[in-house]
């Protein structure tokens, strides 16, 4: 049982979600109400992690996060360390990776806020801003806490892209879902399937709590 | 600067075409009717500050909400303004009571806990505080929708179809209630309806909104019995409008329709051979009895043939053919006054068009 690739997953799990909540209740709100062109082309654009191979997403964010690469640049002018084969890097790659599963059920719960009850909250005296945390917020926590749980579960478990721009450095890229891999390699065939057991129970518990915390309400899901 | 306590006045091209100007006193219940999409909607919500038109001003009292000549937009959070959505717009995942404490700003929380409780009781809601929306009957939400809406102390109260979403029985009972309330909030109230039934009930006045332009303002009487233009009376869905012409015949007018020559009570000061439109309320052609002489009835007769005859419950729609002229008065009788009167297709009857009901409407009027 490889417990530094266990907590590194849950930290990179962490990270990933607490950066994108405010990013999808940001963009989720912003999609579900307003309407510009090109917008299908923006939501097409978040939904493309759902059906690239992880290698291909992987390999192009090896790639735009090279240092000869502008994104890999910045970072390493900010940072003075580059984003391939580091935990900064992983963390970025989870976050692009998963922005479609912490944006789109966000913004399917905003879409069924009806305009009008804003609306009758402001009539009603409410700032935008209570409005959001008041109106807004409580009718779309379902969807936010689908976000959240997707994201998180998904993070622990991904592998294809993790490997691809963080390979497998012990404590600082080798996460969970590698170390599994990793250890079927060396024929350790008991602590892989400790690991996948872990996992399996982690990813049922944090399904069920999305279920069981959205009540009989119907989950927002991803598309 | 008007002395109404609301006054308002829209202009506007796109997205939807306004031509607005309404006022409304301390108390008056205004209805604006229209058929649908004719912009009434639309002017409560800018009202409301819900919607910007291109040009034009809402003042409240002393407080000027929307002005455009002098760049004055307030927010809806910076107007009083009390509004019931269509489907009431309730916040789903609070209970009743907290519906209306999310709308009050005003007062320590126990005052504010004691008035929303005397809000909810006034709309007859004792005990029902804590259930939420989804708990409570289509008539109990439209309910909590008006106490919220009052809730905020508004200056305005803008109903936008409230009775809309209930059935019959439940309608009437809000209209009802509706009417005990407002005796005892002395604020403008404009009540938005495509229910001319409901306006005539519940309105002091009714503005006819077409198109997004107010084609006429007056009292529910005056409206019925003289509107403004052919247009006015179609869209309050009055039958008996026809066209004419003024004549002088030995220095007395009268309207020749056809070959009839009719009395008119008033002069209209019209020149011999202006063509007019004109038009009679249901209330003023009296059917002459058969066999008896009726009140009136030397008053305009009209000779013609029933060429259909729709009992309706009580009352009877009867389509008489002139015989003087080629077009055909529609009239309601008591159904038993139908039958006493042997009224059926191909009967002859003759009626009277009394002169104080004959209402003369210019040719080219504003939208003729």
């Amino acid at each position: 049982m490889d417990w530094t690739a266990f907590r590194l997953s849950l930290e990179l799990a962490a990270w990933t979600t607490g950066v994108l909540i405010p990013i999808g209740l940001l963009v989720g709100r912003w999609l579900a109400y307003s309407h510009f062109r090109g917008r299908g082309f923006l939501e097409a654009a978040i939904a493309l992690p759902l059906v690239l191979p992880p290698t291909v997403l992987g390999y192009y964010l090896l790639v735009s996060f090279s240092t000869d690469m502008p994104m890999g640049q910045f970072w390493q002018s900010l940072t003075g360390q580059g984003l391939n084969f580091s935990f900064a890097g992983i963390v970025l790659a989870s976050i692009i990776f998963n922005l479609p599963f912490a944006i789109q059920p966000v913004q399917r719960a905003f879409e069924t806020v009806p305009m009008h009850l804003r609306e009758a909250a402001w009539c009603s005296g409410l700032s935008h801003w209570r409005t959001f945390w008041r109106i807004e917020l409580p009718l779309v926590w379902p969807g936010v806490i689908s976000a959240f749980v997707l994201t998180f579960v998904h993070t622990i478990g991904e592998f294809g892209v993790v490997l691809m721009v963080g390979g497998a450095i012990e404590g600082e890229t080798k996460t969970i879902a590698i170390a599994i891999y990793d250890r079927v390699q060396a024929f350790d065939e008991e602590a892989a399937g400790a690991m996948s057991l872990l996992l399996l129970i982690t990813s049922f518990v944090a399904i069920a709590l999305v279920y069981g915390l959205a009540g009989r309400r119907r989950v927002v899901s991803v598309r | 600067m008007s002395a109404s306590a609301l006054a308002v006045e829209l202009r506007a091209t796109r997205p939807i075409p306004l031509d607005v100007q309404l006022e409304v006193d301390s108390g008056e219940l205004l209805a604006l009717v229209g058929p649908s999409g004719s912009g009434k909607t639309t002017v409560l919500r800018a009202i409301a500050g819900l919607h910007r038109t291109r040009s034009g001003f809402v003042r409240c009292g002393t407080e000027t909400w929307t002005c455009t000549q002098q760049g004055i937009r307030l927010r809806p959070q910076q107007r009083r303004v009390g509004l019931v959505f269509q489907d009431y717009a309730l916040f789903p995942h609070l209970s009743a009571l907290d519906n209306l404490l999310l709308a009050m700003d005003q007062g320590s929380v126990p005052q504010r806990r004691e008035r929303a409780q005397e809000l909810l009781s006034r709309v007859r809601l004792d005990g029902l505080e804590q259930r939420l929306p989804r708990q409570l009957s289509g008539g109990q939400q439209q309910r909590v929708a008006v106490a919220r809406a009052l809730a905020r102390n508004p200056r305005v109260l803008l109903l936008d179809e409230p009775f809309s979403a209930v059935d019959m029985m439940t309608r009437e009972r809000l209209q009802r209630e509706l009417a005990l309330l407002r005796r005892s909030i002395r604020i403008p109230i404009i009540l938005v309806t495509h229910d001319l039934q409901e306006a005539v009930r519940l309105a002091d006045r009714i503005c006819v909104l077409h198109n997004g332009r107010s084609l006429q303002t007056d009292t529910p009487d005056a409206l019925f019995r003289q509107p403004a233009s052919p247009h006015v009376a179609r869209l309050l869905g009055r039958h008996n409008v026809f066209t004419g012409s003024i004549v002088r015949a030995d220095g007395e007018e009268r309207l020749a329709w056809g070959a009839l020559r009719l009395e008119l009570e008033q002069p209209t000061g019209l020149p011999h051979g202006t063509t007019v439109s004109w038009y009679i309320p249901d209330s003023d052609i009296v059917l002459h009895r058969r066999g008896r002489p009726s009140l009136g009835e030397r008053e305009n007769p009209v000779h013609g043939t029933v060429a259909e005859c729709v009992p309706l419950g009580a009352q009877t729609s009867v389509t008489l053919r002139c015989r003087h002229t080629d077009d055909s008065l529609r009239l309601n009788v008591a159904t038993h006054a139908a039958r006493r009167n042997g009224l059926e297709a191909g009967a002859e009857a003759t009626v009277s068009l009394l002169r104080k009901g004959i209402h003369i409407m210019d040719k080219d009027g504003p939208d003729a």
